[in-house]
């Protein structure tokens, strides 16, 4: 493999984006990630997409991208893994810059989640789960987390309070990050005076429905340091998968392929989990940042709900996690995810973050988590400052 | 949303009557039936009936639900373990959601699981019940 590095990123608005089409969320993301980097050309593109089919009818997603990109011609294809296609769709990109095969290479996500009204979107998303033994029964995405959140309260003395440590500490990094869809502060008491969804959580445990894009130029370091921007280099990609269905997994409490991945990715990038100075995690729910933080080794079993509580995953803490405000306030179009974590990394290591959001002390190595369904597949990246 | 269509009553062994497989090597039992255990690649397994009684691993309420689970909400949803260790998730039912536990002794019974939203047509399967006798 030849060295890998980001050199330009774009984002769409994030939110309920009415007035912009599928097609035209993810030209608007492309479009800023070209003129940023400074590419004459793109050799393909992989666009991240949980289900274009089931909330805007439109599958074919790479050749829609690619033409009203105005590139019809240049090799494109969609990447699914649930709610972690957009970092599969990274480490694509990845894998074919690194492998040699191309030069300049676009990875990015898309997802139009508000052009389907609620049902439509939770049909669409439990597709992500076991259709005939969890979705048959009655299961909701924010259902199977709580679950997980009742096991690991039970296992651990996790508290409510500790969860909505989460969601506000997101919020307090989130309101300072200008593509965030909810970019305000909230309180642990608003957090636990909000509705509840699944027990324990609460909406404001939840991450939203979203639309958006996200669009990240790869290629490799030569061509980088010739185009003369900020850029990073992508040292590691780990990949994991487990079980489908929650209850066919032996411990409840963690999310197997997630610790995995961070494995394959470490080993990948000859680094230690102790090297990497903060994450962008996978907060589709406030106990998932929680399970996944214990997951992917950064706290012991049961510590991470504590040493939120203490401030440590804080922007200032020990270990800043989700410094964009994470899925929870940034908002979560599912496919878009995974590269907009990639890019909050770019970000930080660049020193480019917006409005004070930047981790003191300008860290080196950072890593991203994005996950699929109840944690089904997991994806990893380790970046580091070139 | 299940589409009325031959993916109905091809889940029915498994449904109806909780038909799960064995297999030869490892001893260990699936739920629903797979053609190759994971632990060693096995294929050689007999269909068994999961035991009717264990008890609940973890739960939910459901509270905010899709409007076609609207005529039961707010309904709790667990992980049960059977008695042979294996885990199923189901509705629980007979109960006021609030007094489930992790731990409670359930019962797996035949019941109404959802109307399909298109056609009307019921489908069944099984749902836990606090275990009193």
């Amino acid at each position: 493999m030849r060295d890998v590095c980001i050199v330009g990123v774009g984002m769409s608005k994030w939110g309920e984006v009415w007035r912009r089409s599928f097609r035209q969320l993810f030209v608007d993301a492309a479009s800023v990630a070209i003129k940023d980097s400074g590419v004459d050309h793109l050799d393909s593109l992989y666009v991240g997409c949980m289900s274009g089919g089931l909330f805007a009818q439109q599958e074919h997603v790479g050749a829609i991208c690619a033409d009203y990109l105005g590139l019809a011609g240049l090799p494109a294809m969609r990447v699914e893994s649930a709610c972690a296609s957009g970092g599969m769709a990274l480490r694509a990109a990845y894998i074919e810059v690194g492998s040699g095969v191309s030069d300049i290479v676009m990875a990015s996500g898309l997802e139009k989640m508000t052009d389907v009204d609620g049902d439509g979107a939770t049909a669409a998303l439990a597709g992500a789960a076991d259709q005939e033994y969890e979705v048959f029964h009655g299961a909701t995405f924010p259902g199977l987390y709580a679950m997980m959140a009742h096991a690991h309260m039970a296992r651990y003395g996790t508290t409510s309070e500790m969860l909505a440590a989460v969601a506000v500490k997101n919020h307090k990094n989130g309101a300072k990050n200008p593509v965030a869809q909810y970019p305000f502060e909230i309180t642990v008491e608003g957090v636990l005076n909000s509705v509840m969804v699944a027990d324990p959580l609460h909406i404001l445990d939840c991450s939203p429905i979203t639309d958006g894009a996200a669009a990240a130029i790869l290629t490799t370091e030569e061509i980088a340091k010739k185009l003369g921007k900020p850029y990073v280099k992508i040292v590691g990609s780990g990949v994991a998968t487990d079980t489908i269905a929650l209850a066919q997994r032996d411990d409840l409490t963690t999310i197997r392929a997630a610790g995995m991945a961070a494995e394959r990715a470490l080993r990948m990038a000859g680094k230690k989990l102790s090297d990497v100075q903060f994450a962008e995690v996978h907060d589709c729910f406030t106990i998932a940042e929680l399970v996944v933080l214990e997951s992917l080794g950064i706290y012991e079993p049961g510590k991470a709900g504590p040493a939120t509580v203490a401030g440590e995953t804080s922007l200032d803490g020990r270990f800043p996690v989700n410094p964009s405000g994470g899925l929870k306030c940034k908002g979560h179009p599912v496919g878009a995810t995974g590269v907009a974590q990639a890019i909050e990394v770019y970000k930080q290591l660049t020193g480019q973050a917006e409005n004070g959001r930047q981790i003191p002390g300008s860290p080196k190595v950072g890593m991203t988590h994005n996950m699929g369904g109840s944690g089904a597949s997991s994806v990893v990246h380790i970046m580091e400052v070139a | 949303m299940a589409q009325f269509s031959s993916r109905i009553w091809r889940e029915f062994p498994q449904r109806y009557r909780l038909e799960a497989s064995k297999f030869k090597k490892s001893g260990k039992t699936y739920y629903p039936p797979r053609d190759i255990d994971p632990t060693n690649g096995d294929t050689e397994n007999e269909i068994v009936r999961l035991p009717d009684t264990g008890k609940v691993v973890t739960y939910t309420v459901i509270r905010v639900a899709p409007s076609q689970w609207g005529d039961q909400s707010p309904y709790a949803l667990a992980v049960v373990e059977p008695t042979d260790g294996t885990r199923v998730m189901v509705q629980m039912t007979d109960c006021d959601v609030e007094e489930v536990k992790i731990g409670m002794e359930v019962r797996l019974e035949f019941r109404r699981i959802q109307t399909e939203a298109h056609s009307g047509v019921l489908s069944y399967g099984h749902k836990a019940v606090p275990k009193w006798f």
